[in-house]
């Protein structure tokens, strides 16, 4: 298939897409997963650059991203080939899940930050002329300056706040913003009337620094929301739906929701099949890992029924849809998921809870200050005074920074080891995980890797034909013997679908599936009339006996749960030291196993990879998925481990555990510093310039604790 | 006292100044690929951001 056949039947589909999609249809945006460097920056953009209809292209290094603009309609395969041409892996992204809004909404807080701070500096300095000593007319002027630079900035900068406490407040509910807004408004408004009314309590310089340090923590929860956020867009969105479809004899590229029942699709080897349906021609391996767990590839052949999913692995197979759309059995697991997942989003946040007592204790408290001193002194301007003292100094800062400083701290420490938090919250689910359910293959292990019972002439015999085909099976055989030579066998054939055979020694010798053999089902070589099992082992990843053997030693409860036959389990469950596990387990009878020790009050962490772990994965109280499981397993997937090491998942249960240990300590921080400071906001000692040192020196112990997670153990 | 006049409004002004490269930088998109542009200072024969 040449780029120029392929462009043609592209150009009509994705400009009737694009048209109703997109709001830029010439851009298109390529996934590159292994660029690192200037050299990969420089050849990929040369390399599209030089490609006709290309108008400009430039890489984003930190995204590992490219962004091409277009001047002509050209298909992104055509640009996928001319970079692999180039020699750089590259993956088509659909625009359409990459929204930019959450760009926009960093930048803005990001200028709102910069106002505030800006503001908050100049009214600081005014106010230590003020603080130390400035009387009369120079403190009514430097009043009124601040007022000129205070209203505007804060008008600005605190836009965020109000317009969520306002949402809030005609829901009929009670949130951070609330409090915040208030006295954010109380006092700017109260510091006004002063000013103009001669007066000396102006809290200018504290709602500003209300404001910074609220911001702040507001643009660390976005950014760490919007990462996770944009990693599972880029998860789903390298889901490109695109199917080869016949049609006429010819091939087009359509999109996925195109397809009809009764359609003819191609599914070239090394591709997963996208619909349900039946083999019209051709003959292939199939990959039913991805559903079943199952390690051993299977046949298919015309009339044998296949399954979204699995993927086609020696030949090319034409099959006719049975079913398309949501009817697949692919999307209807995904629907499974999405139900679990309902159920976990019922998780409320610490911060939520924290706030939940907060906000109504606040402004209890305020009133309750108001109130009791206009009773004694019967003066509003001295009770409102005191009632917005209480606002300020009660400092949602420390709350509202506790958490986001610790999540972005751990999340970056994590990313760095090359485990990447997919949810806010999973973190704070993981310190309360007591079980972990582990499934075992393309978790815990790779597929056929080691064989240990063939020996001598078998050995020979077996890697001589393993070495005449490229079949994965094979390909494993061939690998797991480095040290034998192969036997002089000639005359090799590879029969598609069920083995190799050729003449050694004038025997015929052959090596294939057991039914072709007319054997037991499993791998043998047969050599004349006798015939030898081969037994495929499967090899545990780098790091998995560390794993298992860190996290029981962290008091986890570890279990694995395996779509394989039960010998496998075992051994794999023996040679790690696993004490729990079942095998031959269902994706649903997975989700079923993992719901039923969560509601028998187990909190358990799932670590699986293929699809049928995905219901599983998202009923567990928090999930862990390899950077090499399918798209659905690490979408559903609270954290995303990208190294094929498992040794970064160790520390990660303890980490966990540290992280929240740092957000209770911050909001103890914040609980005894308010202790000290409500008593003396009540009884009306406190004064705009102690309101200002408190709330930064809250707000920085809040920060230091946390970034101590940076370096410990 | 009267040098408070000039001083105030000349502080204000370079603090604003300030700002306003901050957000310059921020709107001309400097911040988007921070590893990116570190390197392309290597290359000699680097294209021009276009957005």
């Amino acid at each position: 298939m040449t780029a120029v056949a392929l462009c043609p039947a592209c150009v009509g589909t994705s400009d009737a897409t694009d048209a109703a999609s997109r709001a830029a249809p010439d851009e298109v945006i390529l996934a590159l997963p292994n660029i690192h460097c200037i050299a990969c920056i420089s050849g990929v953009e040369k390399a599209l650059n030089a490609t006709l209809g290309v108008a400009h292209a430039r890489v984003n290094l930190s995204q590992k991203r490219a962004t091409v603009t277009l001047s002509a309609p050209v298909a992104p395969e055509h640009l996928v080939e001319v970079l692999a041409l180039a020699g750089h892996t590259a993956l088509p992204m659909d625009t359409a899940l990459l929204s930019t809004l959450g760009d926009a909404t960093l930048r803005g807080l990001l200028t709102r930050i910069a106002v505030a701070g800006f503001a908050m500096m100049n009214v600081m300095l005014l106010s230590v002329a003020v603080w130390s000593g400035a009387a009369g007319e120079t403190e009514q002027l430097f009043h009124l300056i601040s007022a000129c630079i205070t209203l505007p900035a804060l008008a600005y900068s605190a836009s965020p706040f109000a317009r969520n406490a306002f949402q809030a407040l005609r829901a009929g509910r009670l949130n951070m913003d609330v409090p915040i807004t208030l006295a954010i408004v109380l006092a700017a408004g109260m510091s006004a009337f002063e000013t103009l009314f001669g007066g000396q309590q102006a809290y200018f310089d504290a709602a500003l620094s209300l404001t910074f340090f609220l911001l702040i923590g507001r643009y660390l929860d976005q950014r760490g929301r919007q990462a996770a956020k944009s990693a599972a867009a880029q998860l789903a969105a390298l889901e490109v739906p695109r199917v080869m479809r016949l049609h006429n004899g010819a091939r087009d590229m359509v999109n996925f929701t195109d397809l009809r029942v009764g359609d003819l699709i191609l599914v070239l080897p090394g591709s997963r099949i996208p619909v349900d349906g039946v083999v019209v021609e051709g003959e292939s391996l199939i990959d039913r890992s991805m559903l079943t767990g199952e390690s051993q590839p299977s046949t298919a052949s015309p009339d044998s029924a296949v399954v979204a999913g699995e993927m086609a692995l020696s030949g090319p197979l034409t099959i006719r849809a049975r079913t398309v759309g949501a009817d697949t059995t692919l999307r209807r697991m995904v629907t499974m998921v999405d139900q679990a997942e309902a159920a976990r989003n019922r998780y409320t946040a610490i911060a939520d809870r924290a706030a939940r007592i907060y906000a109504p204790a606040v402004h209890l408290l305020a009133l309750a200050a108001f109130l009791c001193w206009f009773m004694v002194s019967g003066d509003v301007r001295l009770s409102l005074n005191i009632a917005i003292a209480v606002l300020i100094i009660t400092c949602p800062c420390a709350l509202g920074l506790a958490v986001p400083a610790v999540a972005t701290t751990v999340a970056g420490r994590l990313f760095r080891a090359g485990v990447l938090v997919k949810d806010g919250t999973a973190m704070e689910r993981l310190a309360e995980v007591d079980t972990v359910v582990l499934d075992k293959t393309g978790t815990l292990t790779r597929p056929f890797a080691r064989n240990d019972l063939l020996s001598g002439d078998e050995a020979q015999v077996a890697l001589a034909l393993a070495s005449g085909s490229n079949h994965p099976v094979s390909v494993a055989i061939a690998a797991s013997m480095p040290d034998a030579t192969a036997a002089d066998v000639t005359d090799i054939r590879e029969v598609s679908g069920k083995g190799v055979s050729g003449l050694w020694h004038g025997q015929t010798v052959r090596l294939g599936s057991g039914d072709w053999l007319g054997q037991a089902p499993g791998t043998w070589v047969q050599i004349g009339d006798a015939a030898h099992r081969i037994a495929l082992a499967s090899d545990l990843r780098d790091g998995a006996a560390a794993l298992v053997a860190g996290w029981q030693a962290q008091g986890l409860d570890v279990q694995l749960l395996s779509g394989d036959s039960a010998a496998e389990t075992r051994a794999v469950a023996a040679r790690l030291g696993i004490p729990t596990w079942r095998a031959e387990v269902g994706p649903d009878q997975k989700q079923a196993y993992v719901q039923a020790l969560g509601d028998a009050g187990g909190k358990v962490l799932m670590v699986g990879d293929g699809l049928n772990d995905t219901g599983a994965l998202a009923a567990a109280h928090a999930s862990i998925a390899p950077a090499s499981a399918s798209d659905a397993a690490r979408v559903a997937a609270d954290i995303v481990l990208l190294r094929d090491d498992l040794t970064p998942l160790i520390p990660l249960p303890a980490l966990a555990r540290l992280a929240r240990r740092r957000v209770l300590q911050n909001f103890a921080i914040a609980a005894g510093y308010n202790m000290v400071a409500i008593p003396i906001a009540l009884a009306g000692f406190a004064t705009p310039l102690l309101a200002a040192v408190a709330m930064s020196l809250s707000s920085l112990c809040v920060i230091a604790n946390a970034l101590r997670i940076r370096g410990a153990q | 006292m009267n040098i408070l006049a000039v001083l105030i409004p000349v502080s204000l002004v370079l603090g604003g100044l300030g700002l306003a490269a901050f957000l310059w930088s921020l709107r001309a998109h400097q911040y988007d690929d921070l590893e990116g542009d570190a390197w392309r200072i290597l290359a000699e024969d680097d294209l021009p951001p276009k957005s």
